[in-house]
């Protein structure tokens, strides 16, 4: 795929900035062109946060993704209000733990895991967002689980660095789901 | 012959374009007095503010910048972290300094700024033909206090010294007068201590004068001085308000940035 | 690395010694990345108590010879306009950020160009102009924040990185040059202490009477014609057959782009010129860009500054159309394609 318009969405605090980063940062270890354009503003305080990834072998135009290949849905509204907008063939990843999916769109492809409860079941408190990117991962072939391991590793700060192993199990746990 | 008696070499030798009576020049000439036996010149930065000292650049010898009205503590602060081991002055009216600067006054103090700001108080806007200052007093008569200020309708006078001896960040707040030879040496020592504790990074140190503006006052010389000595040191008493022995700095706990 | 920290990291590298800044989204960022590096760097950080009393920090620091910024973003901007009127007048080099968002008043905090007109023609009192840089991607605003040191210092001006929250706000890869500082010999006019080795340096923008002042100007424009000659910067993208010539800088180039390539791939002969420098304004590139255009179409993220440029430029020589969204609103790539579709007349 030469060219995958990614958007991340859900409350703030969920950690789909965090995810659109690990994603962005897979680009940039595959040495691919990337960006990574989060929604700024009050929304970051508790309301809606969104951000949108694009990763390309052209450099790429707009940052701002409207219409996505993929998307990754952390809540009801975000979900609601996005699933329109995927792109046909589009790929839609949601958390059917806080989620009920309704849509009447043929044309994508859309896959709910509960990963809300696979992160409590797994003491992972606040990794719903790494389980669905794992999902993502293992449906798309988008990156290597190599590369999604380097940039985690890049990702998450040196002071909070035994986070790491934390954020691998989440991934495999959303492969493995 | 022994000279006993003559210009300060920072003070520049030409005609100031001051009005006649106006006590800027005394205080400009034991401003350079104070740099000339400190031996500071060359490493003297002085900030001129918007007002009647607007041209203070051209009566000073040390390096000089122009700051926009009410700036200069900014333009100070500027100056002096950059470049920390020089010795900055400003030297501001009462409109720049308590009006249209009173955030850069306030805060330049509230962080201990290393740096002397001379402070004219002549209770009027000078430059601009007579206007009501921060400080014109209760009653006083001005081109835009016609009946005298009312503080009703304009606010009471702000008394800067006061106000920034409460502040941690102020070394030295001291007011001053220029209507006597004895206020006037009163005025010199305070200067001297100004830029002494700005060698010695005490910290904000500010020095507040009273002057005269017979022009706008609308009397003579010696009428102004009189209404100097009457009127205005009585709500604006003479002294030391704040004066620390060690660094504004020295027992304070806190991080490193 | 975002935007508005890359900004910071290049002006470090360029030389840049005290950074004086004030919070506002969204650009801040880049104060806080001041914040941590600058101390580290040698160079001084202060968050002033205004808009106001950081420009005039950065006056006083850029007086004594010294690589000075702050940073903000439009509503700031138009606090600092005093300051940057005096820092002009008084002939210093300074850099100012200006990360904007929507307008007028408090208006937003999303991504907007209309702060067009007040860069390029109207930050402040007097007759002046500050060179403004216009990035479209991280690595530009690395790039153009270094071009803007040096060319301050050269010309004795102070310069304008015109961003947007877009660009402030996004993560893009970015490398950082191999940054050979010019240093530009300022003794001749720096305030910083005479040492009783020379006359006394005056920094000063007063002069009461006309002619006097009337000199100064003229010489600062004397100044700006070489300015005018040699710092003009254009991007040029598919123009040389193209019958439609789009128009766009900053952020908004990067959607256009996208709306010319799908142009040309249903057949319209689309392309873009794209100004880097909105000051000077790239005069000679636009009208190389639009030798073969039978129409021009300016898209901005205002409701219309630039395009007086454009019509400038070209001395009114074609029909300048205009697409804007205002307000923080971006143009997608599909309405700016439908306004090519228009004029082409293409159904």
């Amino acid at each position: 795929m030469a060219s995958t318009d990614i958007l991340l969405a859900g409350f703030g605090g969920q950690g789909v900035l965090f995810a659109g980063k690990i994603l962005a940062y897979c680009g940039l270890m595959d040495n691919r062109e990337l960006s990574w354009l989060p929604s700024y503003g009050p929304e970051m305080r508790g309301g809606t946060a969104n951000c949108s990834v694009c990763i390309s072998d052209e450099p790429i135009g707009s940052p701002l993704v409207l219409t996505p290949d993929i998307l990754i849905a952390m809540n009801q509204p975000s979900f609601d209000k996005f699933i329109s907008d995927v792109k046909t063939g589009g790929k839609v990843f949601y958390d059917s733990t806080l989620i009920e999916a309704e849509y009447d769109r043929t044309d994508i492809e859309v896959f709910g895991i509960p990963s809300s409860q696979l992160a409590d079941d797994n003491q992972l408190k606040g990794g719903s967002n790494i389980i669905l990117l794992g999902k993502l991962i293992k449906e798309t072939g988008l990156f290597g689980l190599e590369t999604v391991q380097k940039a985690i590793e890049k990702v998450v700060p040196p002071s909070k660095a035994k986070l790491i192993p934390n954020n691998l199990k989440a991934i495999e746990i959303g492969m493995n789901n | 012959m022994a000279v006993v008696f003559e210009r300060p070499k920072s003070l520049i030798d030409v005609s100031t374009h001051y009005c006649p009576g106006c006590t800027h020049g005394i205080v400009h000439r034991i401003l350079c007095e104070v740099i000339d036996e400190m031996g500071i010149e060359g490493d003297t930065i002085g900030i001129c503010p918007v007002g009647c000292s607007v041209m203070a650049y051209d009566y000073f010898n040390c390096d000089m910048i122009e700051a926009p009205h009410g700036r200069a503590p900014a333009v100070a602060t500027g100056v002096k972290r950059t470049n920390p081991d020089k010795y900055v002055f400003t030297y501001q009216g009462d409109g720049d300094l308590a009006a249209i600067g009173t955030a850069e006054t306030v805060h330049s103090a509230v962080r201990g700024e290393n740096i002397v700001v001379i402070f004219i108080n002549n209770t009027i806007y000078g430059m601009t033909g007579g206007q009501m200052a921060p400080t014109t007093l209760p009653g006083q008569v001005t081109q835009t206090t016609p009946f005298g200020r009312s503080p009703e309708l304009a606010g009471y006078p702000v008394r800067v010294c006061e106000m920034l001896a409460t502040l941690s960040g102020t070394a030295l707040a001291q007011r001053v007068a220029v209507d006597s030879v004895p206020h006037i040496r009163e005025a010199k020592k305070a200067i001297r201590k100004a830029f002494e504790n700005q060698r010695d990074k005490k910290g904000f140190s500010i020095v507040e004068v009273l002057s005269t503006c017979p022009t706008n006052w609308g009397l003579t010389p010696l009428e102004a001085i009189k209404r100097l000595q009457d009127e205005m040191i009585p709500y604006y008493p003479l002294g030391v308000y704040k004066d620390v022995q060690e660094s504004v700095f020295s027992n304070t706990e806190g991080g490193q940035g | 690395m975002k935007g508005n920290e890359a900004l910071a990291e290049a002006a470090i590298r360029a030389g840049c010694k005290c950074f004086f800044g004030y919070p506002i989204t969204p650009q801040t960022e880049l104060a806080a990345y001041m914040a941590k590096r600058m101390h580290k760097a040698g160079g001084v950080f202060l968050q002033a108590e205004s808009e106001i009393a950081a420009i005039n920090m950065v006056l006083g620091a850029a007086s004594t010879g010294v690589r000075a910024m702050t940073s903000s973003s439009s509503p700031g901007i138009s606090l600092k306009s005093e300051g940057i009127s005096y820092i002009a007048g008084s002939d210093l080099p300074a850099v100012i950020i200006n990360v904007q968002r929507g307008g007028p008043g408090l208006g937003g905090i999303q991504p907007s160009q209309a702060d067009y007109w007040q860069a390029t023609k109207s930050l402040g009192h007097g007759d002046f102009q500050l060179l403004v840089y216009a990035p479209a991607s991280v690595q530009e605003m690395v790039d153009m924040v270094v071009t803007a040191f040096d060319r301050a210092d050269k010309y004795r001006m102070p310069a304008m990185i015109l961003a947007d929250g877009l660009l402030g706000q996004m993560m893009e890869p970015v490398s950082f040059p191999e940054i050979n500082v010019n240093a530009y010999d300022k003794s001749s006019w720096a305030a910083d202490g005479h040492k009783n080795k020379r006359e006394h340096h005056i920094i000063n923008s007063l002069y009461l009477k006309p002619d006097e002042l009337q000199k100064s100007v003229y010489d600062r424009y004397k100044r700006y014609e070489i300015v005018k000659e040699n710092e003009t910067d254009a991007e040029l993208y598919l123009t040389e057959d193209c019958d439609i010539l789009l128009c766009a800088y900053g952020a908004t180039a990067r959607v256009v782009k996208s709306a010319v390539n799908s142009a040309r791939e249903i057949g319209i002969k689309a392309g873009m010129f794209r100004p880097k420098t909105l000051y000077p304004f790239p005069v000679k590139e636009l009208n190389k860009a639009c030798e073969t255009a039978e129409k021009l179409l300016c898209v901005e993220m205002s409701m219309g500054q630039m395009i007086d440029d454009v019509k400038l430029a070209i001395n009114c020589s074609k029909p300048v159309e205009f697409f804007g969204r205002t307000g923080g609103v971006i143009p997608t790539p599909a309405e700016i394609l439908g306004e090519i579709k228009r004029i082409g007349g293409v159904k």
